[in-house]
């Protein structure tokens, strides 16, 4: 594909995707002494950026996410990782001893490794209306943009633990708040759903869907589909903040590595994937849970397990040198 | 920077972008990109306001901003005035496409 091993550009790994996963792989591996690249398209920290206080990370009583990304990035230049963000890649070539890596803006990266991390983005509902109300009244970030909305109606879509515990802390600015969720019941803890339920500010419509949103400046109403009769019906709401889960950045991994039907990188319990050299960990990998501990997790075993592979490479090389 | 600062700035530069913020989720990654892009764009001057200050009312009564409803609030102003604003997170290619566009000239970005 391209000019292999260039000297300059030439990594023992590259990480791809900076959320904790990929930070934690890179402190891993450049306190090793590997020297080690650090790649993402958005800025260090990933979804844990998004996240306004993170209290159940062990040793750390309560932290901003961007506080803790920035430490852990720190963390990982201070052993020598280097970290590029704000960009995108666009060619990839995994097979061989050495991985190659294009940038969108021209420049090749390559490695003898290569540890994917790309994380996930929230899911958007893709309806009519969603685009261009961004920011006009539909929201993705309760902490951020609640305030706008005091005094006013607005609706929740989603029945995960993010859709019910931002519900009941936009009830703090909201006058009343609509959850409107696809099932007959939530997927979120227990805790909540009665915390959600007990509020007197919030409503819920069950196994509904949201088709449409309107308005000229600002969302003015949605559309809202009940997906046992088919029966749609324009509901007018202020606000709309939508909480359905994540999809995982892999869409330039497709036809290059193993997938599940979900776009979930398919990994074995060293954090490998069926290419040899390259290793995959955090919130992009098929798992059932996805916190910031088991992506810190899953970047510490990707990096060992990729240090144990490049020192086997490392052996293999130099006695192929001496044959 | 207060309000007398932006009206400086932007009455001294021909194009000038103000990101008016909090240091949250959506406003993050519009502060790094423009940060990223400054060596870039030499011929923009890159300014962020704090979104909470009672001086941001000169971005927040913007007749450009209004129905918005989602930081950060991020304008563009060529020869002091705005040309173009935009509400919540952006991207890298939406923030250089509207760098490119609004304050045309030669970059490598």
């Amino acid at each position: 594909m391209l000019n292999k091993m260039n000297a300059v550009n030439h990594y023992d790994a590259i990480v791809v995707g900076a959320g904790p996963a990929g930070l934690t792989a890179g402190i891993y591996l450049s306190r090793a002494r590997y020297k080690t690249l650090i790649i993402d398209e958005g800025v260090a920290g990933g979804q844990m950026v998004l996240t306004h206080e993170i209290a159940n990370y062990p040793g750390v009583e309560s932290i901003s996410g961007y506080q803790l990304s920035n430490i852990m990035k720190k963390q990982a230049k201070s052993f020598g990782c280097d970290i590029k963000t704000n960009v995108s890649v666009s060619g990839l070539d995994l097979n061989g001893e050495v991985k190659e890596l294009v940038l969108k803006e021209g420049s090749v990266y390559s490695a003898n490794a290569i540890i994917l991390t790309p994380g996930g983005r929230s899911r958007t509902l893709g309806v009519t209306g969603e685009d261009s109300l961004k920011g006009r009244g539909i929201s993705y970030c309760a902490t951020c943009d609640g305030d706008f909305f005091t005094d006013k109606e607005i609706i929740v879509v989603g029945g995960g633990n993010s859709a019910l515990e931002e519900a009941v802390s936009l009830t703090k600015y909201a006058s009343k708040v609509t959850i409107i969720h696809q099932f007959d019941h939530f997927q979120a803890f227990e805790y909540a759903v009665e915390e959600s339920k007990s509020n007197n500010k919030i409503n819920f419509i069950m196994e509904s869907t949201i088709t449409a949103f309107y308005g000229n400046e600002n969302l003015e109403s949605v559309d809202i589909k009940n997906l046992v009769s088919g029966e749609i019906r324009n509901f007018k709401t202020d606000g709309a903040f939508i909480f359905i889960g994540y999809v995982p950045n892999t869409e330039f991994l497709k036809g290059k590595i193993e997938l599940n039907k979900w776009g979930e990188i398919m990994v074995k319990s060293d954090m490998s994937t069926n290419i040899e050299g390259v290793y995959a960990a955090g919130d992009s990998t098929a798992k059932r849970f996805r916190q910031i501990t088991t992506a810190v997790g899953d970047g510490t075993i990707a990096a060992l397990a990729t240090s144990g592979y490049l020192n086997e490479l490392n052996i293999k090389q130099k006695q192929n040198s001496l044959a | 920077m207060s309000a007398a600062d932006l009206n400086k700035a932007i009455s001294e530069n021909e194009n000038v972008m103000v990101i008016c913020g909090r240091m949250g989720p959506m406003c993050i990654p519009v502060y790094g990109i423009a940060e990223e892009l400054e060596d870039d764009y030499k011929h923009v001057k890159f300014y962020d306001m704090e979104f909470d200050n009672p001086e941001s009312y000169i971005i927040r009564n913007l007749p450009e901003v209004r129905g918005f409803m989602g930081i950060p609030f991020t304008v563009y102003y060529k020869g002091g005035k705005v040309v173009k604003a935009t509400s919540s997170i952006q991207t890298k290619e939406q923030v250089k496409a509207i760098l490119n566009k609004e304050f045309s000239a030669v970059v490598n970005a």
